[in-house]
């Protein structure tokens, strides 16, 4: 009966997930049939998705570089360092900071963030601006593919956060005080006995994180002011594939309505190579995940 | 090296609970003391506060006097992390780290202390760490392999291994063969015999034919009632504790009548 019941769980997730990249496949095919100089940019289907799937994974690039140290510190503190009350407080604030819609951030975004920024970017552009990425001169209303990182890093920041916080909360007690009995300090023992033990968790609260930035479109819409692609991070330009379907698609039709389902066929394959990546970078080290 | 531990007017609180009364005992450098008495009775609590591992429960605080060859390991300005590194540890139940291959987790103590060891330092002070556990001829094939991949006695052996590893002055034992076969306990007993040569080393058994066979002197531990604090019966020569108690409760214990 139970057994019969997860395979059914299991078969309906298989099938919907199966369906879903069959409608993909199907309705993106006119796509890849169509006279390269009717899509959008007028060559090819393959000069209009690239800049786009770099734009995305530069944003979800960005917002993950800020938010992975920062929501793993943040777990560490409330499972190892702060006092029983505080750590129980923070805990429920951060759930409900996983829990605030899209939409709130993308207007916090666009109307707070993105002004406050314009100073720093224009500092960044006149000092740093012989890097690439910080190119001037400046976008002068802050609404910039880096603001757009920032603004998903603070959204996928609670997720890794309270993930992570749950699976360090698990590490063993049994081990933990073997590291403190051979005179670790406790970050010691937090890097030799509660970081090891939760290294698939991580990777896996980040991955989760990573599907929320990847498939975010709200915000950036509202954050990003979109353009080609550039290197620079500080002027306005770049467009990720989740916003640009968003924009686009209530006004879309025809070719060009495959031409966005398309995209999202290609957003769906970035997510299942990531997914597949952490899923072997998890698998490569399980004869020492304790699991034996 | 090996270190006498001196404790004087020692009491040990949860919160408001005491759980340990005015306990005075010396245990003696070079020797084996064992711990015996019913559960509940403070004997394990007592020996954590004597490498201060007790600090990890939390609301648990002591009051007295730890004195490790004279030096108190409760004075103000020491590190609890110090007094681990000279005082080892090995628990209940096996715990190897289970990321880290066999040699990794003997050298975990070490790579605390001195990060830089040259290889062949480090190769020596596995094979000798080992070998000082009985353990080096079953596994110096396969170092690098996990070390929660051997037996129940075989990790047990491994964390002796870790503990002495960072050539501590003490090494405390809770209950360490309570979750092991007769005969991985009879290697554990084999190796406490000769781990005295070079340490003082202190057991807590719930085996009292386990302490009649390794221990020098006997420490006998007892509660009232519970809510009651545990505290120390009496403390002599093992032979004495087992053939001619002082105690009446003491003699109750050893002889398996309660009450």
């Amino acid at each position: 009966m139970f057994s019969g019941a997860a395979l059914g769980a299991g078969a309906l997730i298989v099938a919907v997930l199966f369906a879903v990249a069959l409608f993909l496949v199907v309705q993106a095919l006119p796509t890849f049939s169509a006279n390269p100089a009717e899509i959008t940019g007028g060559e090819g289907f393959f000069s209009y998705i690239f800049p786009i799937v770099i734009g995305t994974l530069i944003a979800a690039t960005i917002a993950l570089l800020i938010a992975t140290p920062i929501g793993v510190a943040v777990a560490l503190f409330i499972s190892h360092y702060a006092p029983r009350r505080l750590a129980r407080g923070l805990g429920y604030v951060v759930d409900l900071l996983a829990a605030i819609p899209s939409v709130v951030y993308g207007a916090w975004g666009a109307s707070f963030l993105a002004s406050s920024l314009k100073a720093p970017y224009a500092w960044l552009a006149e000092h740093l601006g012989w890097i690439p990425i910080f190119a001037g001169p400046a976008s002068g209303t802050g609404k910039t593919i880096l603001t757009a990182g920032i603004v998903l890093a603070v959204m996928v920041l609670p997720i890794i956060a309270s993930l992570t916080r749950e699976i360090f909360l698990q590490a063993p007690m049994l081990h933990q005080e073997a590291a403190l009995a051979l005179g670790a300090t406790r970050w010691e023992m937090i890097r030799m006995a509660v970081l090891p033990f939760a290294r698939g968790g991580i990777i896996s609260a980040v991955m989760l994180g990573l599907g929320r930035a990847l498939g975010e479109t709200m915000a950036v819409a509202l954050v990003l002011s979109s353009g080609p692609l550039i290197a620079s991070l500080i002027r306005s330009g770049n467009q990720t594939i989740a916003a640009e379907i968003a924009l686009d698609f209530p006004e879309a039709f025809g070719l060009r309505m495959h031409e966005l389902i398309a995209a999202g066929l290609v957003l769906f394959l970035i997510t299942l190579a990531v997914n597949m990546v952490a899923r072997w970078v998890i698998n490569r080290h399980k004869e020492f995940s304790g699991a034996n | 090296m090996s270190k006498r531990i001196d404790v004087s007017d020692l009491n040990v609180y949860y919160g408001d609970f005491r759980a340990v009364e005015d306990v005075n005992i010396t245990l003696d450098a070079k020797s084996v003391t064992a711990f015996i008495g019913p559960s509940g009775c403070g004997k394990s609590t007592f020996l954590r506060t004597l490498n201060r591992m007790h600090e990890v429960i939390p609301g648990a605080r002591v009051e007295g006097k730890v004195l490790l060859d004279g030096d108190n390991l409760y004075a103000d300005g020491v590190d609890p992390v110090t007094v681990r590194s000279q005082i080892g540890m090995v628990f209940q139940r096996p715990n190897p780290f289970p990321t880290m291959s066999i040699r990794d987790n003997v050298l975990a103590g070490v790579k605390l202390n001195s990060r830089r060891m040259p290889r062949s330092d480090a190769d020596d002070l596995v094979e000798k760490s080992l070998r000082g556990a009985n353990l080096w001829n079953e596994v110096k094939d396969r170092l690098e392999k996990p070390g929660s991949g051997l037996s129940g006695g075989q990790q047990q052996r491994l964390c002796i291994a870790r503990a002495i590893a960072v050539s501590p002055d003490v090494i405390l034992m809770d209950e360490p063969c309570s979750a092991l076969d007769p005969i991985s306990t009879l290697a554990i007993e084999d190796l406490i015999n000769e781990l005295k040569d070079e340490y003082t080393v202190v057991i807590v058994t719930h085996n009292m034919q386990q302490a009649a066979r390794v221990s020098d002197k006997t420490a006998f531990f007892n509660i009232a009632g519970t809510g009651k604090p545990g505290k120390l019966i009496e403390f002599a020569e093992t032979a004495t504790i087992f053939n001619n108690p002082a105690e009446k409760s003491t003699e109750d214990y050893v002889s398996g009548r309660f009450g």
